[in-house]
């Protein structure tokens, strides 16, 4: 250590909290999420290679069963009544698989290695920054990740000719809404988790929900008990989201999925700053 | 102490983890400016106290004030003007050593020019030039602790706390930074400093308190404390080992006060000399005898009956 260290530019104090987040218990939140997740940024700037590794996963199965297995089924029945393509009937359900894997995987793995190992949100809390603004950086990240992963799904699909409606415009940001809704539960659930061994727990969630929810064949081959059990799971209500908007199907009752979503995306947030209240700031 | 102007008050501090009081009623006052220290063995309740003022856990009864905020209400306006050092050092070790101190900066709100200047000068203070684009990782330990200290620097703290900021360093290096601090304590910048080395406790701090089992036992300058608990100077007489215990009775004759450890005796006197000629006479024969100074160890003997450093 050699030279003095001047004093200067005195940072600015954290903005004063808004109407809105005065309800909130103080010392939460900061409003100064963007620092951390500019950090994201910073560290994943040299690993932009193991990011793009997860966005051929869903690429891959559309190859194999939308395009090879298509082949052998044909045209099924669409969602407004329709016969399409099965390359077309799969591709919105791998797209919003795509949209959650991207997330699920940050928000477990990566979380997990930063709060447990790497004490990163230990060092964190010691800012100005709070729990909030841990928990809005590190969920904004994971569905950034998973909204990259769906953004170039999206492009793969346009490019098959597999949109055939204008409202397949929205499936971007619907896939976006989707990311937020599993980053956030996918958070939520990470805090939970003592050791690595308990992601094999998440990989028994993941994987059955992907076969399962109505990615590869429609919900009423279900009979009636199993088919309101598949109705509860997320990726059933991203499945139908997407599918609907992909083809053109478009009705009220998709606000119904949107609304799953955002109630998930509160659910997760508010959990996973509570948690990393209690698990750091003890 | 002056409770009006003081930086951190506390009175009646308590941290509680489930039933066990790690804390249990601290009452300090710390000065703008001043250096202050928690002087303590494992488990005394330092980290748990400077955790507390740092607002990184939050109360668990008495009164808090830092910096004339609550802590549980203005968390994140206190630790804008905080720095922190913590007893483990938790680098980004996804980050090279410059990422550390500009993203770092960040978090507090200052500019990305302002950031990138400032890594600049704090990886001159840390000696980490060289190592600029280097992973935190392979960094020595000692590197490590200084990218550590420089980083609570980034923000320009009014208020620098450091949970044992030397453990783990040679001794050169514990000079160098002590001298680092000492020259940030003459910017102004008031020290806060947990140590169970007394050597840094009487280099670093205007102030300290003894803590012992989540309690303060004793408060004053190093000197008050050695005036105070202990007298000016002591002879240690080494006996072999186990045989100590035999002469207890003896000594005892000769001084103020006398302390038994496992390979010799501690006689507190204000003339050593003396007091070994004394116990020469007295027929007395050590394996050695050696006068010294007294020392807060020996304050911390007083006080708690136990060796700081075991
Ligand atoms: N998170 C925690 N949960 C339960 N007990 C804790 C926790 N943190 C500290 N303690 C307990 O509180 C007591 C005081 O711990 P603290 O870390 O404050 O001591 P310290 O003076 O810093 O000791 P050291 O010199 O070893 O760092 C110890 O008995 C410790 O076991
Ligand atoms: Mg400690």
């Amino acid at each position: 250590m050699t030279t003095d260290v001047p004093t200067r530019e005195v940072p600015p104090p954290p903005p004063s909290r808004g109407t809105v987040l005065r309800i909130l218990p103080p010392g939460l939140y900061a409003g100064r999420a963007s620092a951390l997740l500019e950090r994201a940024f910073v560290a994943n700037r040299r690993a932009w290679l193991a990011l793009l590794s997860g966005f051929f996963e869903p690429l891959f199965y559309l190859l194999s069963l939308g395009v090879g297995f298509g082949a052998l089924v044909g045209q099924v029945v669409g969602p407004g009544g329709e016969p399409i393509d099965y390359a077309a009937f799969i591709a919105p359900g791998l797209l919003a698989a795509s949209a959650m894997n991207g997330a699920v995987y940050d928000a477990t793995f990566n979380i997990f290695f930063k709060l447990r190992h790497a004490k990163l949100y230990d060092a964190v809390l010691a800012t100005p920054l709070g729990p909030l603004d841990v928990a809005i950086a590190e969920i904004s990240w994971a569905l950034l990740r998973g909204g990259a992963y769906a953004t170039g799904f999206l492009a793969v699909m346009f490019g098959m000719g597999l949109l055939t409606s204008p409202w397949a415009l929205l499936a971007l940001p619907a896939a976006l809404l989707v990311s937020l809704a599993f980053a956030a539960v996918g958070m939520a659930c990470t805090t939970f988790i003592r050791s690595t061994q308990d992601f094999d727990f998440v990989q028994l969630a993941i994987l059955p929900m992907f076969l399962f929810s109505t990615t590869f064949y429609p919900i009423d081959v279900y009979p009636g008990g199993l088919r309101v059990l598949i109705e509860c799971l997320p990726l059933y209500h991203g499945v139908e989201l997407m599918r609907a908007l992909s083809t053109g199907a478009v009705h009220w009752g998709l606000l119904g999925h949107v609304a799953y979503f955002l109630v998930m995306a509160a659910v997760g947030l508010w959990v996973a700053t509570r948690r990393l209240g209690t698990l750091l700031l003890r | 102490m002056a409770t009006a102007g003081s930086l951190i008050h506390a009175r009646g501090l308590v941290k509680r983890f489930g039933s066990f009081e790690a804390v249990r009623g601290v009452d300090v006052d710390i000065a703008p400016g001043e250096s202050f220290g928690f002087l303590g063995p494992n488990g005394a309740g330092k980290s748990s106290t400077m955790r507390m003022v740092s607002c990184l856990s939050p109360r668990s009864g008495g009164e808090l004030r830092v910096l004339g905020m609550d802590p549980d209400t203005d968390g994140p306006r206190i630790r804008a003007r905080l720095g922190v050092v913590p007893q483990q050092d938790n680098l980004d070790v996804e980050l090279t050593v410059r990422e550390n101190l500009q993203v770092y900066g960040r978090y507090f709100g200052l500019s990305r020019a302002a950031v990138r200047e400032r890594a600049g000068e704090l990886m001159e203070f840390a000696q980490l030039t060289d190592r600029a684009d280097a992973k935190v990782e392979p960094l020595s330990g000692g590197m490590k602790r200084r990218l550590t200290i420089a980083r609570a620097l980034v923000n320009d703290p009014e208020v620098l706390l450091l949970d044992e900021p030397t453990t783990g360093l040679d001794p050169q290096a514990r000079h160098v930074l002590w001298d680092r601090l000492f020259r940030l304590k003459q910017q102004g910048v008031t020290l806060i400093v947990t140590t169970h080395y007394m050597d840094e406790a009487e280099q670093l701090c205007d102030r300290l308190v003894v803590m012992d089992g989540g309690r303060i036992a004793a408060e004053g300058s190093p000197s008050e404390l050695i005036r105070r608990y202990s007298t000016r100077e002591v002879l240690e007489l080494r006996f072999p080992f186990g045989r100590v215990a035999d002469h207890t009775e003896v000594a005892a004759r000769l001084a103020e006060r006398v302390e038994v450890l496992p390979d010799r005796l501690l006689l507190y006197t204000d003339n050593g000399d003396a007091a070994l000629a004394a116990a020469h006479e007295a027929g007395l024969r050590p394996v050695s005898g050696l006068v010294r100074r007294s020392t807060l160890e020996d304050v911390f003997l007083r006080l708690t009956g136990r060796s700081l450093v075991d």
